[in-house]
């Protein structure tokens, strides 16, 4: 049995898990959920090479600790899709909450339109394993605040949006962030550094930006010719001077 | 330099007459107090802070340390301390950092206790004689059992219950990371929590492989950094904690610096060597009681539902409003952590002034869960201040299940509580990562002297139960009757629950 159906039509978010796990162990390749309407903790945990499709709206935590799994969601997410999530790809085809991808380690989460507050919040990387996330919309205020690795990448598909949203990179030491198009003074948090991308810097986000429009069936091209700005840590020891020793 | 130069700490003084320039003080002291020429020891004693490690290892004890030897104008309000702090701001502008728990001579509750003893109406128990139950299990309990009577009398239990940790003392070893303290100190006490059977903290800083033989008794802790926490992390703890804060700091979070993440180091907390590991004062997916649920069922979930999950706050004004929403959030015991607890480096404004002591935070939180009838939801477990076996008894009397000690394992293992864990180059190879000095604590050593202190705790407190006639822990949790207070004032009686000396 290379492939599972699961109705999740009025069932707790346990014995989901309960099926998707017990499927993962006698060797599903791909397990396709149908009638998700917010249950948490989807695939929370969950490892091995399993590729599943959600079809319906996912509750918080959506890949939480996720160590493997590639997982694409029709629909939208509620907060922290990718939490502490180890290694996997999440695909969000529509718009997550708040505190995507918080404390994500490693592995991918692409989502099509909007994310909301503190996105990245806190990523980090470790040797080979260095976190991504893409939203293909804007992302509000603290977008990759306390961020310690990894790479963020927003395309905003409508220019105009994340104007105003501020507090982006508070706290930054690791990892960088890239936003098309201008950012404004006001809209950088403390810690940060701002910069136009060079052409190295570029090229470590195409790749990105050919995945996300394969993902979702939209043209690259106007991604590929935009300018991007580029949000970095200011120090990799943002409170070393902040100290006195007794 | 218009403050100059403030009066020595410590005087250190060799005795001439003892000292036979064995030069063991110049290899010991890892704050460079002790130097060699020509052939005699040589002191620079404005670097010394009493860690005694010259003292333990001078073969003719030829060396004396003398505290504040040199006197300022005393003074009840601007007292040393205040006035050494002022200085240090006035030349730096900074946060002043501090090792070890709270500094200020705040009256202790627990030596304002006493316990009580049986006399000739109920007669005292003998524990070499009679069984003493201290196995204590930690985690929910049922409100009722489901029992079903089968026909041939046998009875069958249908209620289902939730793993509970089993404990065979109620002592167990609280959260110092790896990072914090070295390698050979969490060995230390990860196999002597294995030989008693009883639990210890990771901390935040990961699970070394080294030390997954002991998983079975560690408890995995995930605090807001998030360090070292992956699946195969939570899959490995016996039970998992979830810090939101602690006694030394209530309200803000921890940086390890980035001189003390070492190449093992970065490898546990999976961060690239040499940068600072911030722990940023909230959990940034949890910012209410319902957010906490969802941590707690999300690790739950995870884990499959086969492992107790632990909140651990610190003991603040509302600890017991607190308590009682994480009583309600699947949560499986609750950590309440008092302002003397111990850390690896805290602000000093933080770790002397905020908190409260872990007595009344005990005794409170205790009395809301019985007022709402949720007492069994969870366990309590005290930390912070734990000094001795009576701490136990007390505390437990005020309503704990079991207690964390930090400190005083620390001590076990040769720690003096000179407070300055956060400097990097405890002599005794405890909170250090320097590879010379961690050799230093051998864990084999380490793990006997934990071992034995738990130990004689336990029959310590086997004994004092024996006296007031208590054969069981369980008669002896939140049994207050047991208590009197000896100069307690009578708001912190209430609080406490507890009636005088003589009443």
């Amino acid at each position: 049995m290379d492939k599972i159906e699961i109705d999740a039509k009025e069932l707790h978010y346990t014995p989901l898990n309960q099926q998707i796990r017990k499927a993962v162990h006698e060797g599903a390749k791909e397990i396709t959920i149908r009638n998700i309407m917010g249950q948490r903790f989807i695939a929370d945990g969950l490892k091995g090479g399993v590729s599943l499709f959600l079809h319906g709206v996912a509750g918080g935590d959506l890949g939480m600790f996720m160590s493997g799994p590639d997982i694409t969601l029709y629909g939208n997410a509620d907060h922290a899709p990718g939490n502490t999530m180890d290694a996997g790809t999440i695909a969000i085809h529509g718009s997550a909450g708040d505190a995507v991808a918080h404390s994500m380690r490693g592995g991918k989460v692409f989502v099509r339109d909007t994310i909301g507050y503190r996105g990245g919040i806190h990523m980090k990387q470790y040797l080979d394993k260095r976190p991504v996330l893409v939203i293909g919309g804007s992302a509000r205020s603290f977008l990759g605040e306390y961020m310690a690795g990894g790479l963020i990448l927003v395309l905003r598909r409508t220019p105009d949006a994340m104007n105003d949203e501020r507090g982006i990179g508070s706290g930054i030491h690791g990892g960088e962030i890239f936003i098309r198009g201008k950012i404004d003074n006001n809209c950088v948090g403390v810690g940060t550094k701002k910069d136009p991308c060079s052409g190295d810097e570029i090229a470590r986000i195409i790749p990105l930006i050919h995945e996300f429009a394969e993902k979702f069936g939209v043209d690259p091209a106007p991604f590929l010719k935009s300018e991007y700005t580029r949000i970095s840590p200011a120090s990799a020891r943002p409170f070393a001077n902040k100290y006195t020793w007794e | 330099m218009s403050i100059g130069t403030v009066p020595l700490k410590f005087r250190v003084t060799i005795d001439n007459k003892q000292c036979m320039a064995c030069a063991r003080c110049v290899e010991n002291c890892s704050y460079g107090v002790f130097r060699m020429e020509n052939g005699v020891v040589r002191v620079s004693p404005r670097h010394c802070v009493a860690c005694h490690r010259c003292l333990a290892m001078c073969p003719r004890d030829a060396i004396s340390i003398e505290e504040r030897p040199v006197d300022y104008r005393s003074h009840p309000l601007w007292t040393t301390d205040v006035k050494e702090a002022i200085f240090n701001q006035a030349r730096t502008g900074k946060i002043i950092v501090g090792g070890m728990g709270n500094a200020l001579p705040y009256p202790v509750i627990f030596d304002r206790l006493v316990l009580d003893a049986c006399q000739v109406t109920n007669p005292s128990i003998d524990p070499l004689r009679e069984p003493m139950e201290l196995r204590t299990y930690l985690g929910k309990k049922p409100s009722h059992l489901d029992l079903l009577t089968k026909i041939n009398g046998d009875v069958e239990l249908i209620s289902t219950l939730v793993p509970n940790l089993k404990l065979e003392t109620p002592i167990m070893i609280g959260h110092m990371s790896y990072g914090a303290i070295s390698l050979n100190a969490q060995t230390s006490l990860a196999k002597a929590v294995n030989e008693i059977g009883t639990f210890m903290g990771t901390g935040e800083g990961g699970l070394h492989e080294s030390l997954y033989p002991y998983q079975g008794n560690m408890i995995v802790q995930v605090a807001s950094g998030r360090f070292g926490v992956d699946i195969n992390y939570l899959e490995r703890g016996a039970a998992i904690e979830i810090k939101i804060g602690q006694g030394a700091k209530p309200g803000i979070g921890g940086h390890l610096p980035g001189e003390k993440v070492n190449r093992e180091v970065s490898v546990t907390r999976m961060i690239p060597e040499g940068s600072d590991a911030i722990s940023p004062a909230p959990h940034h997916d949890i910012y209410s009681i319902e957010d906490l649920k969802q941590l707690v069922r999300g690790l739950k979930e995870a884990t499959e539902w086969k492992k107790p999950v632990f909140v651990k706050i610190a003991a603040v004004h509302n600890s017991a409003a607190i308590a009682a929403g994480i009583a309600r959030s699947s949560a499986d015991a609750i950590v309440i952590d008092g302002f003397r607890g111990g850390t690896g480096a805290a602000p000093r404004v933080f770790r002397d002034h905020v908190g409260i002591p872990v007595e009344a935070a005990i005794a409170s939180v205790d009395a809301k869960l019985r007022q709402q009838g949720i007492r069994n939801e969870v366990s309590i477990i005290a930390s912070g201040g734990i000094r001795e076996s009576a701490d136990v008894a007390k505390i437990i009397a005020l309503g704990a299940d079991a207690v964390y000690i930090g400190t005083a394992a620390l001590i076990a293992l040769g720690c003096r509580v000179c407070g300055t864990c956060n400097r990097g180059v405890c002599a005794w190879g405890i909170a250090t990562q320097r590879p010379d000095l961690v050799k230093r604590l051998d864990p084999e050593t380490g793990s006997k002297q934990v071992a034995n202190l738990i130990h004689g705790w336990t029959d310590e407190l086997a004994e004092l139960m024996g006296a007031a006639g208590i054969n069981s822990i369980e008669s002896l949790r939140g049994n207050r009757d047991r208590l009197r207070s000896y100069m307690l004032d009578e708001a912190l009686m209430t609080v406490l629950d507890v009636k005088s000396v003589g009443a």
